[in-house]
């Protein structure tokens, strides 16, 4: 199947992540194991991704590094007002975010800048034993199907349509990533990313200095927030009004409207403020 | 095409898919068509890749490639050590050029045979990146594919010899492009195709009359 569109997905009574799967043998010409194989090693990376982070390091800026240790210090010391479950989302959110700045191995997901996201809900899951190796992977062609519709029909980076465009698409496809887990339908998914991608509708790229750091990091949590609550609203049966595939074009459309200064070259919304060029300029002097 | 994986990946070190480990394929690819160790290389850097790229590790990530690492190894950070433990002199400055892509980056590289190559590289989002210059001749090729680069003399009827060679092997081309930089002088043919090339079908080619020289790239899994 081509992958351009979620109500076609939806609508095929073959299941959302066997689709992805076979469209993947049939583009690369590969065997299912050995399709599955390369997810596997994919999660297991993301994973890995989780388990190395090291709280002292900064990125080269010096903006990112330890916050995701002071949320877990927090988690075992404070009074959190999120559930166990959602503060090691922000945790782990900020800890993948924090090591992508500080040149760490990590999964793009669909992008390096939105790469906290997905394992954000994902591994908590997972080491908590509400979710097996299995279930995850094939989770991930339900998350990696949905990235592909949205980059056919709109677009996946900042550059092109801002951050709705970056750490929306994460935020979506971690969000049908979780419904397909909790065994809910393709149309359940299929209105999870439309919720996922309304919420974040408009938001700009405007990373101070260019680099992948503020507000980059902190853009990870929101995205994987906004993922596991437009998750269980489409599992409780809440439906998005706007149907998924119009919400993506529109997604697009916002996106090419943007200015170009909303973009990704660090000329207008945070990376202006005079705190943002301040940090450029010492960046020039490094 | 469609990869998912590209969509779920790549598995890199980080900040930035386009300014780190796009850049440290563009390394790779300089690396493979030079065909030797890299002992020297003068890099420079345009547009956004000179703007944000010291913050961004492009520098590092760009002899990193050079040196042989993949996007996801871990000493992509500590390249420039490596680099002073393997012999490899390096510099960087700011290129001066006319309507490039905002990521692009101008790689002048000697091997240890004295062996010379020039390459302008984009990366084009995502990790993925194209070649736009060879040795001052315009090409066009991402390595998403296997790609044979062939030096040759412009003359009548050299593109089927090669082709021939390839249909004998079964194997399919995907993209194909000729450029010579005058009537009767040195051409330029990149052939990127669906299946592996065989090292004998390569020789063959190479053995051909006219043919000058020929590079092999091999698309990565
Ligand atoms: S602000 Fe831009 S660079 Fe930062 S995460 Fe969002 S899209 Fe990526």
């Amino acid at each position: 199947m081509a992958l351009d569109s979620m109500k076609e997905i939806a609508e095929c009574p073959t299941p959302f992540w066997q689709i992805v799967l076979e469209t993947d043998m049939d583009e690369r010409q590969v065997t299912a194991e050995a399709s599955m194989e390369k997810m596997r090693l994919t999660w297991r990376a993301m994973l890995e991704s989780t388990e190395n982070y090291e709280p002292q390091r900064r990125s080269l800026s010096g903006l990112v590094g330890g916050d995701g240790e002071k949320m877990r210090q927090y988690s075992q010391n404070g009074d959190p007002i999120c559930g166990p479950y959602l503060q090691e989302v922000i945790a782990t959110a900020l800890c993948v975010g924090e090591s992508n700045a500080c040149m760490r191995k990590i999964v793009a997901a669909p992008t390096a800048g939105a790469c906290g996201v997905l394992p954000a809900v994902l591994v908590p899951l997972y080491h908590s034993g509400r979710a097996t190796e299995d279930e995850i992977i094939q989770a991930l062609y339900v998350a990696s199907g949905i990235g592909a519709v949205i980059s056919h029909r709109a677009c996946i980076a900042g550059a092109a349509g801002g951050c709705q465009a970056e750490i929306g698409s994460a935020s979506a496809m971690a969000a049908g990533a979780l419904v397909a887990l909790r065994g809910g339908s393709a149309e359940q998914i299929g209105h999870a990313v439309a919720m996922t991608l309304k919420n974040l509708m408009g938001l700009v790229c405007d990373p101070v200095a260019g680099l992948v750091e503020a507000p980059c990091v902190k853009r990870n949590v929101i995205g994987a927030m906004n993922a596991v609550s437009a998750a269980d609203m489409a599992l409780a049966g809440i439906e998005s009004r706007i149907p998924v595939d119009e919400v993506i074009d529109c997604m697009g459309d916002v996106g090419c409207r943007l200015p170009m200064e909303l973009r990704e070259t660090a000329l207008g919304g945070l990376a202006a403020t005079p705190f943002g060029q301040s940090v450029k300029e010492t960046m020039k002097h490094l | 095409m469609l990869d998912i994986f590209d969509i779920l990946g790549p598995v890199m070190v980080g900040p930035s898919s386009s300014h780190t480990a796009g850049a440290v394929r563009i390394g790779r690819m300089a690396r493979v068509l030079l065909g030797e160790e890299p002992i020297k290389a003068e890099i420079g850097l345009y547009g956004s890749f000179a703007e944000t790229g010291q913050g961004h590790g492009t520098n590092r990530a760009l002899i990193a490639g050079l040196l042989g690492l993949q996007p996801d190894d871990m000493d992509v950070p500590n390249s420039f050590a490596l680099a002073a433990n393997q012999g490899l002199d390096f510099s960087f400055y700011t290129a001066r050029l006319r309507e490039a892509h905002p990521n692009t980056a101008v790689l002048d590289v000697t091997g240890v045979t004295g062996k010379k190559l020039t390459l302008q590289a984009a990366s084009i989002g995502g990790g993925r990146i194209r070649v736009e210059q060879l040795n001052g001749v315009e090409v066009n090729f991402t390595g998403n594919f296997n790609t044979l680069i062939i030096r040759h003399w412009d003359v009548a009827g050299e593109v089927a010899n090669v082709t021939r060679e390839l249909a004998a092997a079964q194997v399919n081309i995907a993209n194909m492009s000729v450029c010579r930089s005058k009537r009767g002088g040195e051409a330029l043919m990149v052939i990127e195709t669906d299946h592996k090339i065989p090292v004998e079908v390569r020789s063959s080619i190479a053995d051909l009359k006219n043919i000058r020289r020929v590079t092999y790239y091999e698309k990565e899994e």
